[in-house]
């Protein structure tokens, strides 16, 4: 039987793994490969690495991370972030990553999806949505961090993006983020139900059964936390254990 | 000393399939190569695949590698992984491609539309993630790796060999598939073994040690 995935998320600038409450007042989380050892002991099923970045001369960095990673943690890396261009695409699939995450640029520039899936494969693009709930029922895509609104709504965007070529879809809640109080079920649900490729549910956790909650309730294939893994609160084995109990396949 | 070549034919990533050789063989040479003159140096090949087999197989046979492939499929060790796979079989319903015919069967896509998995949620096509392989046979790349070890899958088809006799793994998704075969000096999975932390490494390790 196919198990749900747990991927811890690292958020990597000039070469660390840092964590912040939306994106201000970043903290040192160590270093990567370090980290992405530890995890791999852990039995994380996957890895992703956002590149927050903001500066271009330092962009550089994570592809010498990816390289450092996969030549001694072997399992799925997904790395994103400030991904524009096919090129950048496949500088980060050479590096070692295995997925790309395109965010911004697919609001931007759809055409990238597809250009992106039909070179390399629907198997390493990976759509992250931003998703802001504006009215009951009705979320809408931001993008910069969530300070943008587009005006697109999420579920139809989603399901376009799986048409373009996109292989899986990374669904941040920008109201969880940083909250600690759990997923958006109710946004995961919907979407998770309105496509056929994978979702991973993304913003908020805060505890075991939130990520218990993201695939009994959310209906998501995978879900992804940051700080609950990088302080140490859990490790990832509690967590299969813990959803494991709750009768979720996991790889244990 | 020993040389495994990672076939390059312009497709995909092919560098981690290289550091996971790596890291099981030390001792030996892992080249990623598209030159005709390295695959028939080599002790044994590689053969990944990523993408759509259409694309694969034009790569293939534009580069000039397919007839070195064939001729080396006679006598060394190969191992094919994920389209590297499919593409050894005869066919593939996937833009309606032939493969290389070195293994009789077809590839067919999921068809998992009206059903539902036992938690009620729909299946997801393709298939990404953690799935039990069960050796349904024995094999020597099997050493080491115990019975329902899970592996790491990334794919929308999938092979039917003609014979059963030389399906060695089998995994569940919406229907039994075959996820590991085997045929004299070749074996091949569906899964990424490297991607598949420790019995992938364990899988590559048996690889690199074989002699069929």
């Amino acid at each position: 039987m196919l198990t749900k995935r747990i991927i811890p998320c690292l958020d990597v600038t000039a070469g660390r793994v840092v964590k912040g409450v939306n994106f201000v007042e970043l903290k040192d989380a160590g270093d990567p490969v370090e980290i992405a050892r530890r995890y791999n002991d852990q039995g994380a099923d996957e890895l992703t690495f956002l590149d927050i970045t903001a500066s271009s001369d330092q962009r550089d960095l994570i592809l010498n991370i990816i390289e450092d990673v996969s030549s001694q943690v072997f399992i799925p890396l997904t790395v994103g972030g400030g991904v524009r261009t096919v090129e950048d695409v496949r500088r980060l699939l050479n590096a070692g990553a295995d997925k790309v995450s395109i965010n911004t640029s697919a609001v931007t520039n759809p055409q990238l999806v597809a250009d992106a899936s039909s070179r390399y494969g629907s198997q390493c693009i990976v759509v992250a949505i931003d998703a802001k709930q504006v009215s009951p029922g009705r979320w809408e895509i931001f993008t910069h961090g969530g300070r943008n609104a587009t005006g697109l709504e999420v579920i139809e965007w989603a399901k376009k993006m799986a048409q373009l070529g996109a292989g899986e879809i990374l669904l941040t809640s920008m109201d969880k983020d940083g909250t600690k109080s759990g997923f958006d079920l109710e946004l995961t649900r919907a979407v998770s139900d309105a496509v056929n490729i994978p979702v991973i549910a993304s913003g908020g956790v805060g505890n075991l059964q939130h990520l218990a909650d993201g695939v009994q309730e959310g209906h998501a294939d995978a879900v992804l936390a940051a700080s609950i893994f990088h302080y140490g609160e859990y490790t990832v084995q509690q967590a299969k254990k813990f959803m494991s109990e709750r009768n979720i396949p996991v790889r244990l | 000393m020993k040389k495994i070549v990672v076939v390059d034919y312009g497709m995909g990533n092919l560098r981690s399939v290289a550091q996971a050789l790596r890291a099981v063989a030390p001792e030996a040479e892992v080249l990623i190569s598209g030159e005709i003159a390295d695959l028939k140096q080599a002790e044994r090949i590689v053969l990944p695949g990523q993408g759509a087999m259409p694309d694969c197989m034009k790569s293939l046979e534009e580069s000039g590698l397919k007839d070195a492939l064939m001729e080396s499929a006679r006598s060394k060790p190969i191992f094919g992984v994920c389209v590297g796979e499919q593409m050894l079989f005869d066919w593939s319903e996937e833009g309606d491609t032939k493969g290389l015919g070195l293994l009789p069967g077809k590839v067919i896509r999921f068809q998992l539309d009206s059903q539902r998995q036992e938690d009620g949620s729909r299946y997801k096509v393709p298939q990404m993630g953690w799935n039990q392989v069960r050796q349904n046979q024995p094999h020597p790349l099997w050493n080491g790796i115990a019975d329902k070890s899970f592996f790491y899958f990334v794919h929308s088809f999938y092979a039917v060999p003609e014979h059963a006799r030389h399906m060695v793994g089998e995994t569940e998704y919406g229907t039994p598939f075959c996820s590991a075969i085997a045929c004299d000096n070749i074996f091949a999975t569906q899964f990424h073994p490297e991607k598949s932390a420790d019995v992938g490494l364990q899988l590559y390790k048996n690889f690199i040690h074989w002699n069929p």
